[in-house]
């Protein structure tokens, strides 16, 4: 099989507008994946499910990845220039300190998609699509017009993650009914609070366990 | 199990002196009481619910199967209509999505009617409990008889409980101030349904059936 590079490559070449950056994978596999802009991203995964030379005609899996906003913090070297008295003497002085800048890299969902040739015997190929960001311009390609397979992966997506698959024939709820209104593998995802019997609870679900006793006798008293 | 074992076994709430009983079973004479008469009717032929809700499910088909044989306790006949159906085996997770279902089949039961609740997931949510999609235990919408811990408990498991759940059965009276919830005219057997919700489903609990266990730590 062609390596991500040959691949990459290819894609330029069959669609020049479309942007494709590869994401290294740092483990032994070393499954580096392809990650592609939304815009363009139906157009190449049309190209890899048609080239003849990677024909890769099955979809193993769809899932999605949620990255959260993230603040990066950088320590810089800056000189400052400081009037200072030196031996009696006022003199400038150029004094380099180190400052901490932070800057926030806003977050995305992703859509990860695993392909795979039956008819060469080869693969995976990682397809990988992100959103602009994670609360309002959430929507994606669907690429169920061209697997099949993809539907009901890209309603798991939709429903837990919520990216919104654009061309997707029926894109509803899979597991949670209608009518939920929270993405439950989003990381800031919030379950109820039905904390109120833990008889072995530990860790994480004690602390939550105890604050909800805690919640529970303040609104008692409140009552009284 | 002798004849004095078992009428002494049928006369748990009777007021006829039990060895009199025995004696007079050994003359050949069967003496009873309508209340142990109409126990041991019903409790000899509970007729489950067909219905599976996960792995649990597997080991309540082994238990009705040839080699642990459900139907020697008289319960053998699974009914496909919650209409037909004594006993409610609630075997296996009860995802968030499928608790109103059950509790609405629970509801077109008819009295008298029974449920255990069979395994880790159905008692308490077992290892999904912090999942954002499994129910805490069926118990917080309808009453459980009898709960069976265990991932998945095996069919020995299930017939004990049976027979647990047959042991409670004799001891019900007829009459009385603790007579069951089906010889009462003013209590109900409908359990309201809970309804999905957009972050649970509401009501979380149904406080007539569960109360809070205090935990003191």
């Amino acid at each position: 099989m062609k390596t991500v590079e040959e691949i990459k490559a290819a894609i330029e070449a069959a669609v020049p507008v479309a942007r494709v950056e590869i994401v290294p994978n740092g483990s032994p596999s070393a499954e580096h994946s392809l990650l592609i802009d939304a815009a363009h991203g139906f157009a190449v995964a049309k190209f890899l499910r048609d080239d003849a030379e990677l024909a890769l005609d099955y979809l193993s899996n769809v899932t999605g990845v949620d990255w959260l906003d993230k603040e990066i913090v950088e320590k810089v070297k800056v000189t400052h220039q400081v009037s200072k008295t030196v031996d009696g003497v006022e003199a400038v002085v150029e004094e380099t300190v180190e400052e901490a800048r932070k800057h926030v890299v806003p977050g995305h969902l992703e859509a990860v998609y695993h392909f795979y040739s039956m008819k060469f015997k080869h693969g995976p190929v990682i397809l990988r699509m992100r959103t602009e960001n994670r609360s309002d311009k959430v929507e994606l390609p669907s690429l169920t017009p061209l697997w099949r397979s993809a539907e009901f992966q890209e309603r798991e997506v939709f429903d837990l993650f919520g990216i919104v698959f654009t061309g997707h024939p029926d894109l509803r709820r899979l597991l949670m009914w209608e009518g939920f209104k929270d993405y439950p593998l989003r990381r800031d995802y919030v379950e109820p609070d039905d904390f109120e019997y833990e008889p072995t609870a530990h860790d994480e679900v004690l602390a939550r366990a105890k604050a909800h006793q805690n919640r529970e006798q303040g609104s008692g008293n409140k009552d009284q | 199990m002798g004849v004095g074992e078992g009428s002494a076994d049928l006369g748990l709430n009777s007021n006829i002196d039990q060895n009199l009983k025995i004696e007079m079973g050994k003359q050949g004479i069967f003496v009873t009481t309508i209340e142990e008469l109409y126990n041991w009717g019903r409790r000899s032929s509970v007729w489950p619910m067909q219905f599976g809700l996960a792995c649990c499910a597997i080991e309540m088909i082994a238990t009705t199967m040839a080699r642990y044989d459900l139907a020697r306790f008289g319960a053998e006949v699974f009914r496909p209509s919650p209409r037909q159906a004594d006993l409610m085996i609630v075997s296996g997770t009860v995802t968030k999505k499928m608790a109103p279902q059950v509790v609405r089949l629970y509801n077109q039961m008819a009295e008298p009617k029974y449920v255990i609740a069979m395994g880790a997931c159905a008692i308490s949510g077992g290892p999904f409990k912090q999942g954002y999609n499994v129910l805490k235990g069926i118990d917080r919408y309808i009453p459980v008889d009898v709960h069976i811990p265990g991932c998945p408990p095996r069919p020995e498991a299930l017939m004990e409980a049976f027979m647990t759940l047959q042991k409670k059965i004799d001891g019900q009276s007829l009459t009385g101030e603790d007579r069951p919830r089906y010889h009462d005219a003013e209590a109900t057997g409908e359990f309201p349904v809970p309804e999905p919700g957009e972050h649970d489903l509401e009501p979380s609990s149904n406080p007539l059936v569960w109360i809070t266990p205090v935990v003191i730590r």
